[in-house]
């Protein structure tokens, strides 16, 4: 949380311990202060309030209502909660359950048994609001604040949703109605604090009516301060599209301070109402009205406050005008200023607009001592940036519109619901009249319009980078006509004997399963870390045996044998670099796309520090052996995370020597890998006929001694089932090729012995046999030169006297230099011979690829 | 060999089938030819074209490392994170984003594709092999159906696959060999010559076409064709050689004549290095014929230019008539100009230290090939012809 890192924040008890207890030397609390050092904030959060805790991601802080608070005798502050869990916390498989769509704002009340309920109190941020919801309702649209709200409709115990029982919906009901009521209880004795810079404030703005510099500073100050909130709400944004929101209504009930950038909420406030009328969606606009109608109601409602916000509104309008460069200041009552506002509307508004969209895009390039006359060229830059965008993103203008109405609205309405932000009010009406005025006039409402889609598109791009879409879905288009199913016996064997057809069980390694299954099991239920070491030569099963326990180990978890846990799964092969490893990792845990290092150390923290909600986290690593590198760091992280305390990791890594740990790692890599070690060993002629007779249960298309032939080849050389499979599948073919003459359905021992033939003969012999003649002779030539020098290599030069000797013997026209050459480096070409490169020319030294004997008995049959 | 392909590639976009082969055979076996004539008939089959194949083309030329290969497949497969011909992202990003692509579609629903990668030996050098692993995997497993085709000339391409990779692979070759003898060898060389039918001047085309007749039936054509069979039977250097004797044709010289045909093989069969030696200098041919001396009484031991002097100043002062005695600068000069023609190649770099007249050299012609050129050197004096036939002469 960057906010936090900023502004440091300290922690401490609100009010007098409730109770205490003498044995356990705990003591209750009822309350916890939050302060904030830089902006000088006090939060009070309360017990059954609703809270947000720090959680793996940054981004999506867990949800939570607080229990209870108690200090233990080390004088650590501890906090109790009831856990809610959001939506990314449900496994993917549990989501079909809901049958509905799930707004981001929706949490379940969780009720899964074995999350730590206990955290510690410092890693609350803020309070929050959780309203309980009936099933059939709909979420209200006109919010608080969509941060800050969430809603429960249902609970949540691991396998199921379920409705809230109605005690505990009325639980949380009286949770909530009773913040409300301590909320606005504990304003009442909390303001000393808060009142004062309120004042100061506000006294600070009065100065600066005649020092607008002074004031911009102020703004600016508070652009920085909501600078990395932005930033992270940017970011949010990207994850959950739906909850855009303005910084604004965030900040305030961050800041709980009372002024704020004015400039940055007029241009939010208009942007609302452009949105209305531009769109102009029927159901928008009376909402629009009606807010009006409410604004001018409080202001009526609230006459001791008017004097207040009168001088408020007057030195914000002066900072406008200073804005613009008008040297005139008009001191009137907020009535009359409204018509003043009406002659310079547009042209103040069309700034103001600018002016927030500055502060938005460049938050941190604006530096706080920024003059009006320096924001106006660069309002201007952005304009023009902004309109060069507009064509780019039509499309994403309405989306962004809505949702910029939406955040407006939010925030109008808290600064009409909340009491605390009344001093505000007057300002947020005042604005409000004046960009109405805006659209009196056709003129400058066609003008602003044009803006509009300016600006809030202008959001857009912020998100993801133009330039690249970053969350472009990979997809390869769909194939217009469905997939042939299998018409015959042989196509359906082939089908069958294809080595991604997954088969039901894996034969002929259930001792392997069941280890690596306990190994896992074990490790799960008693929570903790560890490593195991699987190798075996290629196409012995390891993965397809680690996969198939996986796949059992989470029916199980769902089926709730086991504790649940999170798998994870990278390969060597298919990284570009090793450290690649971590940045794979982090993305499937958190879903965070960052570079390598920061990766590493993001992991490093998370499988170090213990955390609320953790999961046991299984992690295949497919071809280890890849990941080496000089320091070996990447090994040594991923096996040493399992060996801390909380990392609840457990690593099952494949390779394919059984010596590696001794061969290429380090020794302090290699003990930590420990001494959980498995191989596969090569498939027996025997295991690989059962595999294939029960990939082929229930079809009849091969001969037993067919499969048995094939086995016993494969098994001899490699004991390889993927071959195995292959062959089976190339002699299918190979029958099913020969039947159009001979009607014939099973895969017979001619057809299997064609198909190895085909895939075991060595091609050299073929390829000697069908070079030309002069090809044949130069061969030949080279046997002869062998044998006279003894000695396995010789020149061109020399294999040429020989050539041409052999030509004389053959009664043929000998060949020139240069066609001796091409000869060369054609055989060179197909590997038959090795060749030196071949600028030595006659010098060149050739060497044979193959055995003499291959040579000669190639040579031979002519 | 090609309806064993055509089937291959059917059963991928009728079945969903993955799977991958390797096409070996010498260059100029018919390969691309192949697989462009199977591309052509699938195009062709009604079942087929609906479900659009699409086929990225690698070549291991171009692509030279995998992160431009992965680069040109996804151009190529149009996937969404191409902007206007360009693929942004880093490498890693690449990868991940096309396998996760690949590993989206299933055998039923999506389009399979077909990889055809040229050149596949040089596939095999890039790191890790890592394309090549991910293809394969691709194929063996239940993702997109993908087909991948490797096309090379390398007999022992399967001993380069790394283990895993070649576990992966199917072990399905095909082997294109030029299996054809010398008639069908001829019927090639009449096809390729023959006019076609749709040629628009006919009565040009009939003549034409008897004298292809006629010209395949004659004798020294016949020896010709014999020949270049039994050199090569790469059918690229047949086309070469009948573009050198087309190219004689014009309107005055209308048909192809069997002299024409022998003067192109003689121009094809030329002895690059020989034909050098036919423009040099007397002196530079002395300086040759003094090296030639040189590998024979020394048994092709490397020699440097002193030797070669002193050679040649043994020859000048015994038995030269005809020959002026050169300074040795003058001499010096001819040397060098030998060395930038590459008959004389030095053993090692040229360094400062070495005196240029002691650089061991090595003379890269054969000595059949010098006494050859000789005999067509025009105006070669006789007491050099002598003292080239033997170097024993002159005592």
């Amino acid at each position: 949380m960057n906010t936090r890192q900023q502004s440091k924040l300290t922690y401490s008890w609100y009010g007098k311990p409730l109770s205490s207890d003498r044995k356990l030397r705990t003591s209750q609390y009822k309350g916890i202060l939050i302060t904030s050092e830089n902006t000088k904030t006090e939060t009070c959060i309360q017990l059954g309030d609703f809270i947000l805790v720090e959680g793996v991601n940054a981004d999506q802080p867990y949800v939570a209502q607080l229990m209870d608070l108690y200090e233990d005798g080390a004088q650590h502050k501890h906090a109790v909660v009831q856990w809610f869990c959001r939506l990314e916390e449900i496994p993917q498989n549990k989501r079909k359950l809901l049958k509905r769509e799930i707004s981001a704002q929706e949490v379940f009340f969780d009720q899964v048994l074995g999350y730590d309920t206990d955290i510690a109190a410092e890693t609350i941020i803020k309070s929050i609001m959780v309203l309980p919801l009936h099933l059939g309702e709909e979420l209200p649209i006109i919010t608080l604040n969509k941060e800050q709200t969430f809603y429960v409709k249902q609970s949540w115990d691991g396998k199921c949703f379920k409705v809230l029982s109605p005690d505990t919906f009325s639980k949380l009901k009286e949770a909530n109605k009773k913040r409300g009521v301590i909320t606005s209880s504990s304003k009442a004795f909390i303001p000393s604090d808060i009142l004062t810079p309120v004042k100061k404030e506000t006294e600070s703005v009065l100065r600066s009516a005649t020092k607008p510099k002074n004031v911009d500073m102020e703004v600016e100050s508070k652009h920085s301060a909501s600078k990395s909130s932005l930033a992270k709400e940017r970011h949010s944004q990207r994850v959950a599209k739906t909850d855009i929101k303005t910084p604004t209504a965030r900040k305030k009930l961050e800041l709980n301070s009372p002024t704020r950038s004015k400039g940055r909420l007029l241009g939010c406030e208009v942007l609302g109402l452009l949105d209305d009328d531009c769109d102009a969606i029927a159901p928008i606009k009376p909402s629009a009205t009606k807010r009006k109608v409410k604004f001018t109601s409080d202001i009526l409602g609230s006459p001791p406050k008017i004097p207040c916000s009168n001088d408020k509104s007057k030195s914000t309008s002066e900072t406008a005008e200073h804005h613009q460069r008008f040297s005139d200041t008009i001191r009137l009552s907020p009535y009359t200023k409204v018509k003043e506002f009406s002659e310079k509307d547009k042209n103040l508004h069309e700034k103001d607009d600018i002016l927030f969209s500055v502060g938005y895009q460049k938050p941190s390039s604006q530096s706080p001592v920024l003059t009006p006359r320096s924001r106006r060229t660069c309002a201007q830059k952005t304009s023009a940036l902004i309109a060069e965008q507009i064509s780019l993103l039509k499309s994403h203008g309405k989306l962004a519109a809505e949702e910029d109405f939406l955040s407006s609205s939010d925030s109008s309405y808290s600064s009409s619901g909340e009491e605390e932000e009344d001093d505000d009010m007057p300002c947020t009406p005042e604005k409000k009249t004046k960009s109405s005025r805006i659209f009196s006039t056709p003129k400058s409402s066609r003008k602003s319009a044009v803006h509009t889609p300016a600006k809030t598109l202008k959001k857009t791009p912020l998100q993801g980078t133009p330039r690249r879409p970053r969350n472009a879905t990979p997809e390869i288009p769909k194939r217009i006509q469905a997939a042939q199913e299998p018409a015959s016996v042989l196509e359906e064997a082939r089908l069958r004997l294809h080595v991604s057809a997954i088969p039901e069980s894996l034969p002929c390694r259930e001792e392997e399963f069941q280890d690596i299954y306990n190994f896992v099991e074990s490790k799960l239920i008693d929570g903790t870390g560890g490593c195991m070491y699987i190798s075996g030569v290629p196409g012995t099963g390891k993965t397809a045996t680690v996969h198939e326990v996986i796949r059992c180990l989470q029916q199980a978890a769902e089926n709730d044998e086991l504790p649940p846990f999170q798998f994870v799964e990278i390969n060597g092969m298919k990284l570009t670099d090793p450290h690649q490893a971590y940045v794979q990792i982090l993305d499937f845990l958190t879903g965070q796309k960052v570079t390598a290092a920061h990766a590493a150390v993001l992991l490093a923290k998370l499988f170090s520090t213990p955390g609320p909600k953790r999961k046991t986290t299984v992690l295949v690593v497919d071809e280890l052996d890849l990941l080496w590198t000089r320091k070996q760091n990447v090994m040594y992280n991923l096996f040493d995370w399992p060996t801390q305390k909380h990392s609840k990791l457990i690593i099952l890594a494949i390779a394919n020597t059984m010596d590696l740990p001794e061969r290429i790692m380090m020794n302090r890599v290699a003990s930590r890998l420990g001494l959980t070690r498995m191989s596969f060993q090569p498939y027996t002629y025997k295991q690989l006929q059962q595999i294939v007779s029960s990939r082929l249960k229930g079809v009849k298309a091969f001969e037993e001694d067919a499969v048995q032939l094939v086995s016993r080849k494969v098994a001899a050389l490699s004991g390889d089932a993927r071959r195995c499979l292959d062959i089976c599948r190339r002699a299918t073919e190979i029958c099913e090729f020969s039947k159009q003459k001979r009607t014939l359905e099973v895969v017979r021992m001619a057809h299997v012995t064609e198909a190895i033939d085909e895939m075991f003969s060595s091609p050299y012999v073929n390829a000697i046999r069908n070079a030309s003649l002069h090809e044949q002779i130069f061969l030949k030539a080279i046997l002869a030169e062998f044998r006279r020098a003894g000695v396995e290599e010789a020149t061109v030069q020399q294999i040429y006297h020989h050539h041409v000797a052999l030509c004389r013997m053959e009664g043929l026209q000998s060949p020139t230099v240069s066609e001796i050459m091409a000869i060369c480096s054609r055989l060179g070409a197909c590997r038959l011979l090795l060749v030196e490169a071949s600028n030595k020319y006659l010098h060149m030294r050739v060497r044979l690829n193959l055995g003499q004997d291959d040579v000669m008995y190639a040579l031979r049959e002519e | 060999q090609h309806s064993h392909l055509l089937e291959l590639l059917k059963r991928t976009t009728v079945h969903g089938e993955s799977n991958s082969a390797l096409i070996i055979g010498p260059r100029g076996s018919g390969k691309t030819a192949v697989l462009n004539k199977v591309l052509k008939d699938l195009r062709e089959m009604s079942q087929v074209k609906e479900n659009l194949l699409e086929n990225p083309f690698l070549s291991g030329l171009l692509q030279t490392n995998d992160k431009v290969a992965l680069k040109e497949i996804t151009r190529q497969l149009q996937l969404e994170n191409v902007v206007g011909d360009k693929v942004f992202g880093s490498f890693a990003e690449n990868l991940a984003f096309l396998l996760e692509a690949l590993r989206r579609g299933n055998r039923t629903s999506s389009c399979p594709i077909l990889f055809v990668l040229d050149e596949f030996d040089l596939f095999v050098h890039h790191k890790n092999q890592t394309l090549l692993y991910n293809l394969f995997d691709i194929s063996q497993s239940a993702q997109t159906p993908v087909t991948v085709i490797g096309l090379t000339c390398r007999q022992d391409i399967l001993e380069l696959l790394e283990k895993r990779v070649k576990s992966r692979f199917s072990h399905r070759q095909i082997y294109l060999m030029n299996s054809f003898d010398f008639k069908e060898y001829i019927k090639i060389f009449k096809k390729q010559l023959s006019l076609p039918a749709e040629f628009p001047n006919e009565s040009f085309a009939q003549k034409w076409n008897n004298n292809v007749q006629q010209l395949s039936e004659d004798k020294t054509v016949q020896d010709v064709l014999q020949k270049l069979f039994h050199h090569t039977k790469d059918l690229r250097s047949l086309h070469w050689l009948l573009m050198l004797a087309v190219s004689t044709v014009t309107v005055h010289h209308p048909l192809l004549t069997a002299a024409d045909l022998q003067e192109a093989s003689r121009q094809h069969s030329t002895d690059s290095k020989a034909n050098i030696v036919h423009g040099l200098s007397v002196l530079e041919i002395c300086l040759i014929i003094a090296m030639k001396h040189l590998n024979e009484v020394y048994d092709g031991e490397p020699f440097n230019f002193q030797m070669v002097y002193n050679e040649f100043q043994k020859f000048i002062q015994r038995k030269a008539h005809s020959m002026y005695n050169f300074e040795k600068p003058v001499v010096m000069k001819a040397f060098e100009h030998l060395l930038q023609l590459e008959l004389v190649q030095p053993l090692e770099r040229p360094s400062v230290r070495a005196q240029r007249e002691y650089l061991l050299m090595k003379l890269l012609l054969d000595s059949s090939q010098i006494m050859e050129a000789l005999q067509v050197y025009p105006n070669c004096p006789t007491d050099v012809k002598q003292w080239a036939a033997s170097s024993l002469s002159w005592l």
